[in-house]
């Protein structure tokens, strides 16, 4: 089970930069570890996040194994207009998980 | 005695600088003792004191879920536990009448999975266990550890102090030897604590995940090449019981961010 | 992952990760092959365009206690409107099993060229950032930060 954790404003004025923060449970695992027995732990990670405001990709990042185990970003958003944050990460076989939040723009 | 902890401290870590100085007393004082977290650095504390970027908090959200839940035979945890568990986890492990024995936070929840909800016990160190138990442990953040170990608990908490107190493993160390004689002193890239178990269960950077006591005390017996117990062990859970009375009125901090 | 991964394993210090495995300490690799790497990572994000020192600031800790988890911020030095925005950082090591460890794409509706994650580093090393403008041109910054692993007892 994914859990998210995201810190995102409800509210802001037009124009304003507002701060978020995206944490997601995931191992990273990075492929360059091994196990009890020697044996090289497959490379298991999220590659994708991205951020999508009013249906436009603002903000994204592609991730390598270089990204420590539940990644955290914090990360920036100009208000312009009401509408919905859409907030996807995708792993390498694909799999997502999203969260959405709504912003008022006064 | 004494200086012989610290000399077996160098002989175990030739390639380490900086061999500890004189070593401190076989008991902290009162007025000493301090958790773990004032030993990192100032990055590691600032995240696990951020409620938000804290990485167990991933677990506790989880927990609360698990805690919300009705399983499928019983009721869930929160019909019975409506008020919160607040300050509980502070004063555990205890005595438990039903059980007849000492129980640690985990065995607690165990119980109430078995007796009140007729739910097969989690495993530990299992998913759903870690989770609850953090959200549990949670409840107690900034209340003071204080376990009685008065009455049954006694022995169990003898018990405790003896395996604390014994040498073990190929290095022949003690537990005492490092958290109560050397504490404060550097062991290669790390420095000792006091070992408390305050913080627990707690995010452990090298583990990339959370992890109980009974992780970290596996990790220390396996540090002096001892044979670790099982996770759950009574024993375990006299150390466990040993440490937090020796902590008594220390702040509680779980999920601790740990190196 | 296969091949390359286990030529990388070979090469390079790892960061010694999980429960009760030995830490690997770290090897004295020569900085050349080290620099390479990351100079053939850096061709192949940018190719062979020129990159100008500055207008990127890295933030690490001097110190970080392991290479788990080493909070990283960085923050380009621009207006980011539609004329004028980064496009992109990409986040380098000269030291890790691989060279590159992330990329950020930026707009003109981010605001801010500022992004905060918290990245694995095998080792003392100096991080790179290079960030794209919407131009083409190319700005570069770095960092260094100390990594103490406890690499003596298992624990
Ligand atoms: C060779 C020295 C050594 C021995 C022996 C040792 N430990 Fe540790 N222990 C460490 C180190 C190093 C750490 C990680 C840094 C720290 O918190 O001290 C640690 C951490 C801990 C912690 C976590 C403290 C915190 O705040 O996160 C506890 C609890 C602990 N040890 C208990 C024990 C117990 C109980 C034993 C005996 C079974 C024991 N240790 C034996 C070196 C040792
Ligand atoms: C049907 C009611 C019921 C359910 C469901 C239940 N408990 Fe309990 N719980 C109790 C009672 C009653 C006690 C007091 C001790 C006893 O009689 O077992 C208790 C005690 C506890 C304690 C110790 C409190 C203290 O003050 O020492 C904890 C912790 C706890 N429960 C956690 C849980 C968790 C976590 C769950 C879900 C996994 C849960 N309980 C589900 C009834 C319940």
């Amino acid at each position: 089970m994914a859990s998210i954790r995201l810190a995102v404003p409800d509210a802001a004025n037009v124009g304003e930069v507002i701060e978020i923060k995206a944490l997601i449970r995931h191992p990273m695992e990075s492929g360059h570890r091994r196990g009890a027995r020697g044996e090289v732990i497959e490379r298991d990670i999220i590659t994708r996040f991205e951020c999508r405001y009013l249906d436009e990709l603002v903000f994204a990042a592609d991730f390598h194994p270089g990204i420590a185990a539940n990644p955290l970003l914090t990360f920036y958003v100009r208000a312009s207009n009401s509408g919905t944050l859409d907030f996807t990460w995708t792993d390498q076989h694909g799999t997502a998980w999203s969260e959405t939040s709504a912003l008022t723009v006064t | 005695m004494k200086r012989f902890a610290g000399a077996t401290l160098i002989a175990l870590i030739p390639a380490c600088s900086a061999p500890p100085a004189a070593e401190n007393a076989t008991e902290i004082a009162a007025e000493d003792i301090v958790s773990g977290s004032i030993f990192l650095t100032a990055e590691t504390r600032d995240l696990q004191e951020d409620n938000f970027a804290n990485p167990g908090y991933l677990w506790v959200d989880r927990g609360e879920a698990l805690f919300s839940k009705a399983p499928a035979s019983g009721e869930a945890c929160i019909t019975c536990h409506e008020a919160g568990l607040s300050g509980v986890a502070a004063t555990y492990p205890a005595y438990d009448e039903k059980a007849g024995r000492v129980l640690n936070l985990e065995g607690r929840i165990n119980q109430c999975r078995v007796t009140h909800q007729s739910e097969p016990a989690w495993e530990y160190e299992s998913e759903e266990l870690l989770s609850v138990t953090a959200f549990v442990a949670n409840q107690s953040l900034g209340a003071p550890v204080s376990v009685d170990v008065s009455g049954p608990a006694q022995d169990i908490y003898e018990a405790g102090r003896d395996y604390f107190q014994t040498r073990r493993g190929q290095f022949n160390l003690s537990c005492q030897q490092c958290h109560t004689e050397n504490w404060g002193k550097r062991l290669r890239g790390d420095t000792l604590s006091q070992g408390h178990g305050n913080g627990f269960p707690a995010y452990r950077l090298e583990w990339e995940s959370l992890g109980s006591l009974h992780r970290r005390l596996r990790d220390c017996d396996l540090g002096v090449r001892a044979e670790p117990l099982p996770y759950g062990d009574p024993l375990y859970v006299a150390v466990e019981l040993f440490l937090a009375a020796r902590s008594n009125g220390l702040e509680m901090e779980s999920p601790a961010v740990r190196r | 992952m296969t091949h390359n991964t286990r030529l990388d394993l070979n090469r390079r210090d790892l960061l010694a990760l999980g429960t009760g495995t030995v830490l690997i300490a770290a090897s004295p690799l020569s900085s050349h092959a080290e620099q390479a790497d990351l100079d053939q990572a850096r061709r192949e994000l940018f190719g062979m365009r020129p990159v100008t020192e500055g207008r990127v600031t890295i933030k690490l800790p001097p110190i970080a206690e392991n290479g788990y988890s080493v909070p990283l911020s960085v923050e380009v030095d621009s207006p980011m409107t539609k004329e004028d925005f980064v496009k992109r950082v990409a986040i380098l090591s000269p030291r890790n099993p691989l060279p590159l460890i992330s990329q950020f794409y930026f707009s003109p509706g981010s605001g801010r060229a500022k992004v905060d994650a918290r990245i694995r580093m095998s080792g003392t090393q100096s991080i790179q950032a290079i960030a794209e403008m919407n131009d083409g041109s190319l700005w570069s910054g770095s960092r260094e930060t100390v990594v103490t692993l406890a690499a003596c007892v298992v624990l």
